[in-house]
């Protein structure tokens, strides 16, 4: 088994595949507010990313198993997915937050939660930090304490920025 | 001593319990629940995280949500109910056709009842290593009841044996309340968990070590460390035996189910590694070959709650219309399209081929549900 096939089978994507695909990266530059990434390349009994999307950008699946397939232009950015998703693989992530900026909208469960204006650690797949952040805005879409961090962080950490980790704590 | 006597009893309030109960209690059964634990919920109020399976099943609710849910609807039919907590059935006595059963550590007495519907769950298995007797090294269950029900961490750095969704799952709720996880061992080549659970926890910076496992666990009266190696093809330690700096060892390396009662009632019972060790033979309302005993749930063969809730709506069903009571027709059919489509992803059909090896197209006796 080569490396990157391991490395995947630990949970790490290790590039685009079926349930895991980018946005048209024309479409994904023009759309503000920001379009999905869903990163759910399995197989699994699920589906709350699907029934909870109001525009259907997320298919509504034919069978529980399906893995997520994507619609990227009926994509609003709301974030309901980014909050329903049982397994955190919904992220939005907005490439018209600025010129060098874009605006990751992620699911965040742990604590210490952070505050608007907070620098934070934006983490790759495998937990390392790979730029500064600042949060821009904290959501609970759903009322139900899975919180929607909106970080804005350097356009060229979008292939890997994909969760973070509260440094600093406010007093 | 005293005699407790119900039309159905249903050992167990958990996911699988608490549906047979509500669903026999609906119907007009009179049902006494038991469950050994202080509060009803089972494995559920031990879940915080938001559960997978369809809309049906609650999925994107957490699993200690989903037990409110159920209780609430429990509560809606309880003239029909009766239920009893910290109280564990001990054994069945088939001469007599009595349980006998035990409130708290104090109190004995007996329960008879025309039906019964064993959804007893199922228990922890442990692996062999090198000092695994030491306080320290704990299932994955007693962390999570020591955490979520109780509000404990069980140490500051934990080492996590298994790599299915339990392990997975208990590592990021470690994580959530502020234990770090060392690392992840996985003896297989490959997590057995599902894939975003796994994506979850490696964000966090927690490795996944596929092909590794506990060697053994290093302390003199608490644990210190352990010392873990790779496995080759045949599972057989090989290399370099690497130190984990830990506290606490975690083993998540699955479960069985706990099927001793539906033995005792003489139920045919059957080996099914898909299913993970010993479960009744059963028709398609989960009746078992002796006709007044109901299987469901984990223990019925190790599956999800959302399985386990809709196997405890078909015991339910089946235990009330077995005593005259009418139920809605066609909904046996509609339970078990349920069943089938959440078993018809990757997972699920490993569950197909126990199910196909367990269940049987009706008993002998005619009396079917
Ligand atoms: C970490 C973890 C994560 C999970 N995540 C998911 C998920 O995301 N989605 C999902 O669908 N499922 C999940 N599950 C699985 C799910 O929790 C179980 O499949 C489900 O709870 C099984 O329900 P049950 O009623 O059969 O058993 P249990 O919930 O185990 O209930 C059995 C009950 O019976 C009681 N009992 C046992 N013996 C006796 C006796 N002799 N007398 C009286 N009472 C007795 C026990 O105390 C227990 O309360 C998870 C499980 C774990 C451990
Ligand atoms: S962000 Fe909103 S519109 Fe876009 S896929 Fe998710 S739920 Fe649907
Ligand atoms: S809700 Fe999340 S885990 Fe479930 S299928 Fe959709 S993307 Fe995958």
């Amino acid at each position: 088994m080569d490396d990157m096939q391991k490395l995947f089978n630990s949970g790490v994507l290790t590039g685009e595949r079926e349930g895991a695909q980018l946005p048209p990266r024309e479409l994904w530059e023009s759309k503000k507010g920001g379009v999905v990434v869903v990163e759910c390349p399995q197989r699994i009994p699920c589906n709350p990313c699907a029934t909870s999307c109001p525009t259907g950008a997320i298919r509504p699946f034919k069978d529980i198993n399906d893995t997520p397939s994507v619609d990227h232009s009926l994509c609003t950015g709301c974030t309901l997915c980014v909050a329903s998703c049982p397994g955190l693989a919904c992220f939005v992530i907005d490439l018209t937050f600025s010129e060098d900026l874009a605006l990751f909208k992620l699911p965040y469960e742990m604590l210490p939660l952070p505050r608007k204006g907070d620098r934070v650690a934006c983490l790759n797949r495998v937990g390392e930090k790979i730029a500064e952040g600042t949060v821009e805005n904290i959501t609970q879409p759903r009322k139900d304490r899975t919180y929607v961090v909106h970080v804005s962080a350097p356009k060229t950490v979008v292939n890997d920025f994909r969760a973070i980790k509260v440094v600093e704590c406010h007093a | 001593m005293k005699t407790l006597s119900t039309e159905i009893l249903v050992i167990g309030g958990g996911a699988a319990g608490l549906s047979a109960a509500a669903e026999a209690a609906s119907a007009g059964a009179k049902v006494m629940v038991i469950e050994s634990d202080l509060h009803l919920g089972g494995q559920l109020v031990k879940q915080t995280h938001k559960f997978f399976g369809s809309k049906d099943e609650y999925a994107g609710t957490r699993g200690f949500k989903i037990a409110e849910i159920l209780l609430n609807e429990i509560e809606s039919c309880k003239d029909n109910v009766e239920i009893h907590e910290n109280t564990t059935v001990t054994g069945f006595y088939s001469e007599d056709k009595t349980f006998t059963a035990m409130r708290g550590e104090e109190s004995f007495f007996h329960i008879q009842a025309q039906k019964t519907i064993v959804a007893t769950g199922a228990q922890e298995r442990l692996i062999p290593f090198v000092n695994n007797d030491l306080p320290g090294v704990y299932g994955a269950g007693a962390v999570q009841t020591l955490m979520n029900v109780y509000g404990v961490i069980p140490g500051k750095r934990v080492l996590m044996v298994g790599a299915g969704n339990i392990g997975l799952i208990v590592s990021y709720q470690l994580m959530q309340a502020g234990v770090e996880v060392a690392a992840i061992v996985e003896a297989a080549p490959r997590i057995g968990g599902y894939w975003v659970h796994a994506a979850k926890v490696r964000r966090m910076g927690v490795p996944i070590l596929l092909g590794h496992s506990i060697k053994r666990a290093v302390g003199d009266r608490t644990i210190t460390g352990a010392y873990i190696t790779g496995l080759n093809e045949k599972f057989e330690p090989v290399g370099e035996e690497t130190f984990v700096d830990c506290d606490v060892i975690c083993i998540a390396v699955g479960l069985s189910p706990t099927t001793e009662i539906l033995s005792q009632a003489g139920c045919k019972m059957m080996y099914v590694p898909q299913l993970c060790g010993l479960v009744a033979r059963r028709d398609m309302s989960m009746k078992t070959s002796n006709p007044d005993f109901f299987t469901a749930g984990d223990a019925s063969g190790i599956e999800e709650a959302s399985a386990a809730m809709v196997e405890g709506r078909i015991a339910g069903l089946s235990a009330a219309s077995s005593l005259g009571y009418l139920t809605e027709h066609g909904k046996l059919d509609e339970y078990w399209s349920r069943l089938q489509s959440l078993r018809s992803g990757e997972a699920g059909a490993r569950i197909c081929q126990g199910i196909e090896c367990v269940l049987v197209n009706g008993w002998e006796d005619g009396r079917n549900g």
